[in-house]
């Protein structure tokens, strides 16, 4: 965190402020962790009409140059050549065990140039793996200062449209650059369709304020960021995947084309291919807890005759889903939907189901 | 007539012949956010004051509530079971937590009456 613990300041904190937020600490930064509306009504407001998020302590890097593709390929379990001009992938940093160094996006913006977003909470990390790695190759990596922000919900593309940016081109894991400097993705962190959007603090300030003087916008905080992530069923880094998990334990084996794994050139090949054949000792699952009572990170799991299997990594209460929801590991042999499991809470043993992800159906908008 | 006192923990007691009721405040229910759910005492349990008597789980995160004196539980408000989000609509009414016979009378005159905890929260 550096900053003789200083926390960081979004550069449209007065926004926030005026706005009615409640700050904590995320990632070394001041964030606003809810606002008037509250928790639960930020969540529903978000699967209902739309909600802005300020994600601008997430980190855009550009990363350019005629070997930036090999660069990429060299760090992350992907294809860059194969992604076309304004398409997007849901890709990782892996270190030589295989183990998640971080999760990001990498967007392929045109020939030789790419752009990548990762975690507020790894950034430093990243751009060492980054800057370190791109020695061997011609190309340049650069971190860029921007205003990042999300518009997630049914409402999203017919806000954008009001304020200006026409984008039914535009399917879900694709992006775009509408004017110099913007950068706008339609993806995002809730399960919903919407839109991901970096751009100079003086022109995502406007856009902001124009997003929400329509009624159907509402600024959210990180606390319903949360809760609807976890609905749809994706991780944080950190809390449900770290250096420690492999992308096979973690069930995000999808995001890894076959052919890519097979061919080997990514950091963690030998390792992810060995796991493979010796086949993973756990896995993350989706947790129901069987009746109302929240089941939170760090809880512990049991089988029916009270042998441990695992534990959760992320929980609490799903607003839209209308029951509380969690995400852990088991042992491999229990990760089956269905299987009847115990999560101790405050020396209670809790009832829950391993549970099919997400836990309300995506609603984005998935391409032909 | 009833009395009410208030703790520095923002649980607030009702006396009345000699059954004291229980339950947390509307401040603390506005500063919990939408309550999700309660975790009662057992009926018939022996809390001591300052003692973790219930727990309450905001969207946000679970919360201790401590039991204001030493007495033993009489009864429990199990609606709060299926319907917690009452905690936020009435916290001081309708969503009291437990009942509770009263161990030792001297331990109420520690606690603040309505017009102190107002200037507690203010």
């Amino acid at each position: 965190m550096g900053n003789g613990g200083k926390l960081k300041e979004l550069p449209l904190k007065k926004l926030h402020i005026k706005a009615g937020a409640t700050f904590g600490a995320f990632a070394g930064w001041s964030m606003p962790l809810s606002y008037k509306l509250g928790v639960m009504k930020e969540h529903l407001q978000t699967r209902e009409h739309a909600g802005l998020f300020d994600i601008s302590h997430m980190k855009l890097v550009l990363v350019t140059g005629h070997q930036s593709s090999d660069l990429l390929s060299r760090l992350c379990p992907i294809d860059p050549e194969a992604l076309g001009d304004g398409h997007s992938k849901y890709t990782f940093f892996l270190n030589d065990e295989a183990g998640i160094i971080d999760d990001l996006i990498v967007t392929r913006l045109g020939q030789h140039r790419y752009i990548a977003v990762v975690n507020a909470g790894n950034v430093d990390r990243d751009l060492a793996h980054l800057i370190d790695n791109s020695e061997a190759y011609d190309c340049s990596v650069e971190p860029l200062d921007f205003v990042f922000l999300a518009l997630q919900g049914p409402a999203s593309a017919e806000l954008m449209a009001a304020a200006g940016f026409e984008l039914d081109d535009l399917y879900f894991m694709q992006a775009t650059e509408p004017r110099t400097g913007w950068f706008v993705s339609r993806s995002g962190y809730t399960g919903e369709d919407g839109f991901e959007f970096g751009a100079p603090a003086a022109d995502a300030e406007a856009v902001a304020k124009q997003l929400l003087a329509d009624d159907r916008c509402q600024l959210v905080g990180l606390a319903a960021r949360d809760s609807l992530r976890l609905e749809a069923g994706l991780c944080l880094h950190g809390q449900d995947i770290d250096e420690t998990t492999t992308p096979l334990e973690a069930n995000l084996m999808w995001a890894i084309a076959k052919p890519v794994r097979e061919a080997g050139r990514f950091i963690g090949a030998d390792a992810l291919n060995a796991a493979i054949s010796a086949g993973p000792q756990r896995r993350r699952v989706g947790l129901k807890p069987d009746g109302r009572q929240p089941v939170r990170a760090g809880a512990d799991l049991f089988d029916g005759d009270g042998k441990p299997i695992g534990s959760v990594t992320s929980g609490g209460f799903g607003s839209s889903a209308g029951h509380p929801v969690s995400m852990g590991y088991v042992s491999s042999d229990l990760a089956t939907v269905g299987t009847s499991v115990f999560a101790e809470v405050r020396g209670k043993r809790v009832p829950a189901t391993i549970a099919k992800l997400p836990f309300v159906p995506p609603r984005t908008r998935r391409g032909k | 007539m009833a009395t009410k006192y208030f703790t520095d923990d923002h649980e607030w007691i009702s006396v009345e012949g000699g059954v004291a009721t229980v339950g947390i405040t509307n401040h603390a229910q506005e500063q919990l956010g939408d309550i999700v759910f309660v975790e009662l005492p057992e009926s018939g349990a022996s809390l001591t004051k300052g003692g973790g008597a219930a727990v309450i789980e905001s969207v946000k995160a679970a919360s201790d509530v401590y039991s204001p004196i030493d007495g033993d539980v009489s009864e429990v408000n199990s609606a709060l079971e299926t319907d917690p989000a009452m905690v936020n609509s009435e916290a001081e009414s309708g969503a009291w937590l437990w009942k509770m016979s009263i161990g030792d009378e001297s331990q109420l005159t520690g606690l603040m009456d309505e017009a102190a905890y107002n200037a507690h929260i203010a």
